[in-house]
C-alpha cells in the first residue's frame, strides 16, 4: 500500500478532488468554533459554581465533571445520535423522530465533553490564587475592581491559559469523532475519498488539514507556557504606582552595584 | 424480546474485556517507547532530538482516529496487533511528553552526584534517574490509561469488537427506547466503574505521596 505513495498519477488525481476536503475542513472548522464556544462558556460557569459555598452548586458540578470525564466521547456523540431524536419527539411531540444535524451533533458533542475539562481548569485556576493576596492588595488601597484586574485575574490567566488551550488543541482534535456518525466533517471526507480510491494520499492530505489548524494552537500553548513561568515585570499603574519607570530600575539597581564592586 | 440474554451479555462484555486488554497492551508500549523518546529529546545528538520533535508535534496535532484508520489501510494483522499499533504510535507521543517533564523535574544534583559515584549514562539512567522520573509522572501517566480505555471506543470504526462496538450490535436488536436507553446506561456504567476506579486510586496514590 504504501508504495503507491510515491505515484504521481495518484497525487494529481487527489488534488483534482480537493473540493470534499476543503468543504470537510469548513465543516470542522465551524464545528470547532462553536463546539470551543460551548466548552468555553459551560465550562466557566461550572468551574465558578465548583468553587462556591454552595453545596448544590458544588455537586452539580462534581457530577458533571465526573461523568464526562470519565467516559468516551464516542459512545456519548452515538448516545446522541441514536437516542436524541426518540427523545426530541417525546419532548416536542412530533409525529416523527426529530433529526438532528451533525454540525450541532458534533458541536454538542465536544462542547460538553471539554466543558468538563475547561471546568477542571478554570476551578484550579481559582483556588491557584490565595486569599491573601486580596487581602493584601485592599489593603493597600487597590479598591475592589482595581485589585481583579492587577492583581487576582493576571495571576489567574497565567495559571489556566496554557492548559486551556491544550484543551481547545484536543477539542479539534476530537472533532474527528463525528466520522464515526458520517457526519461531513475532515476526517469522513478523507475516509470516504480513500474508501472509493484506495489512495492513501487522502489521509495524508487530511493529516496536513489537520496540522494546519492544530500546530498553531500548539505553538500558542508552547509560547504562554514559557511566558507563564517567566518572572513578571513590574507594572506601572496610574494613581498606584509612584512615577513611571521608578520600580524596576530600583529592583535592577543592586544587581548592576553587585556586578561594579 | 429481552436484550439483556445472556448471549448479547456474553458478547457484550467480551467487548469490554478486549478494551481492556488493547489498553493494557497499549500503554506498556507506549510508556517504553515514549521514555526512549523522552531521553532521546533530553539526551540525544542533534538530528536525532529534531526528529523526535517532529514526530511528537506530528502526532500531537492530527486525530488519534486518523492514525487508526491510517494503520487499518496499510497494515495487515489480527485486530489486536493493528489496535496496539495505531495506539502505541499515537500514545508514544503524549508519553513523551510526560516522561520529559518527568525527567526535568528531577533535581540536576541527582544526575551529577550518580556520575560523580562513577555511574555510566546507561546507569544512571536506569537506577538513579528514571525511578524518580516515574514517581513523579504516576499520575499523568494513569490519567493518560484513562484517555487511552477512553479513545480505544474510536476502533468501533475499524471494527475491532471492542466495548462500543459490541454494543452496538447488539443495540441493532433494540426495539424500543427503553431498551436503548437501558444499553447506553450499561456502557456508561461500565465505562465510569473502570476510569473513575483508576482516577480513585491515583488520588489515593497522591495523597500518600503528600503525606510522606
Amino acid at each position: 500500500m504504501l508504495e503507491g505513495l510515491l505515484d504521481p498519477r495518484r497525487w494529481t488525481l487527489t488534488f483534482e478532488n480537493m473540493g470534499p476536503f476543503w468543504e470537510g475542513f469548513g465543516v470542522t472548522l465551524k464545528v470547532v468554533a462553536a463546539g470551543l464556544a460551548l466548552a468555553l462558556l459551560l465550562g466557566t460557569l461550572l468551574g465558578v459554581f465548583s468553587t462556591t459555598r454552595s453545596r448544590i452548586l458544588r455537586g452539580i458540578s462534581r457530577v458533571y465533571v465526573e461523568f464526562y470525564q470519565n467516559t468516551p466521547l464516542p459512545v456519548q456523540v452515538l448516545f446522541m445520535y441514536m437516542a436524541g431524536p426518540q427523545f426530541l419527539q417525546v419532548m416536542t411531540g412530533a409525529a416523527q423522530p426529530v433529526r438532528i444535524a451533525p454540525f450541532a451533533l458534533g458541536a454538542l458533542g465536544v462542547g460538553l465533553y471539554h466543558a468538563a475539562y475547561v471546568a477542571e481548569v478554570i476551578r484550579t485556576g481559582i483556588e491557584a490564587v490565595p486569599r491573601g493576596q486580596m487581602e493584601a492588595a485592599q489593603s493597600q488601597g487597590f479598591s475592589r475592581l482595581q485589585t481583579y484586574a492587577y492583581i487576582v485575574l493576571p495571576q489567574t490567566f497565567k495559571i489556566i491559559l496554557p492548559p486551556l488551550c491544550n484543551q481547545a488543541l484536543n477539542l479539534v482534535k476530537n472533532t474527528s469523532v463525528l466520522a464515526l456518525v458520517a457526519g461531513g466533517d475532515l476526517m469522513y471526507r478523507s475516509d470516504n475519498f480513500v474508501s472509493l480510491y484506495g489512495f492513501l494520499q487522502g489521509y495524508i492530505v487530511c493529516c496536513l488539514m489537520y496540522f494546519i489548524i492544530c500546530f498553531p494552537i500548539a505553538m500558542l500553548g508552547q509560547w504562554l507556557e514559557r511566558r507563564s513561568k517567566a518572572r513578571p515585570r513590574a507594572k506601572v499603574i496610574p494613581g498606584v504606582t509612584d512615577a513611571a519607570g521608578s520600580s524596576p530600575e530600583g529592583a535592577v539597581r543592586p544587581a548592576t552595584a553587585g556586578k561594579e564592586a | 424480546m429481552e436484550i439483556f440474554n445472556a448471549t448479547n451479555l456474553v458478547y457484550i462484555l467480551g467487548g469490554f474485556i478486549k478494551t481492556i486488554e488493547i489498553s493494557v497492551l497499549s500503554i506498556i508500549c507506549s510508556v517504553v517507547v515514549g521514555t526512549v523518546l523522552a531521553l532521546v529529546k533530553s539526551y540525544g545528538p542533534r538530528p536525532f532530538r529534531w526528529l523526535v520533535s517532529a514526530y511528537i508535534e506530528l502526532f500531537r496535532c492530527t486525530p488519534n482516529l486518523l492514525w487508526i484508520l491510517f494503520i487499518y489501510f496499510t497494515v495487515q494483522g489480527i485486530d489486536i496487533f493493528i489496535s496496539t499499533l495505531a495506539f502505541t504510535l499515537f500514545t508514544s507521543a503524549v508519553m513523551a511528553e510526560i516522561v520529559r517533564a518527568g525527567l526535568n523535574a528531577v533535581p540536576a544534583g541527582q544526575f551529577e552526584a550518580a556520575q560523580s559515584q562513577g555511574f555510566g549514562f546507561f546507569a544512571t539512567m536506569r537506577y538513579i534517574i528514571l525511578p524518580q522520573t516515574f514517581r513523579i509522572i504516576t499520575p499523568a501517566l494513569f490519567g493518560q490509561c484513562t484517555t487511552v480505555i477512553k479513545d480505544s471506543s474510536y476502533l468501533s470504526g475499524i471494527n475491532v469488537a471492542e466495548f462500543m462496538y459490541t454494543t452496538n450490535v447488539v443495540m441493532a436488536h433494540a426495539v424500543s427506547l427503553d431498551q436503548v436507553l437501558m444499553l447506553y446506561g450499561f456502557v456508561f456504567a461500565l465505562y465510569f466503574a473502570l476510569n473513575f476506579g483508576i482516577s480513585l486510586l491515583v488520588r489515593r496514590y497522591q495523597r500518600k505521596v503528600a503525606a510522606a
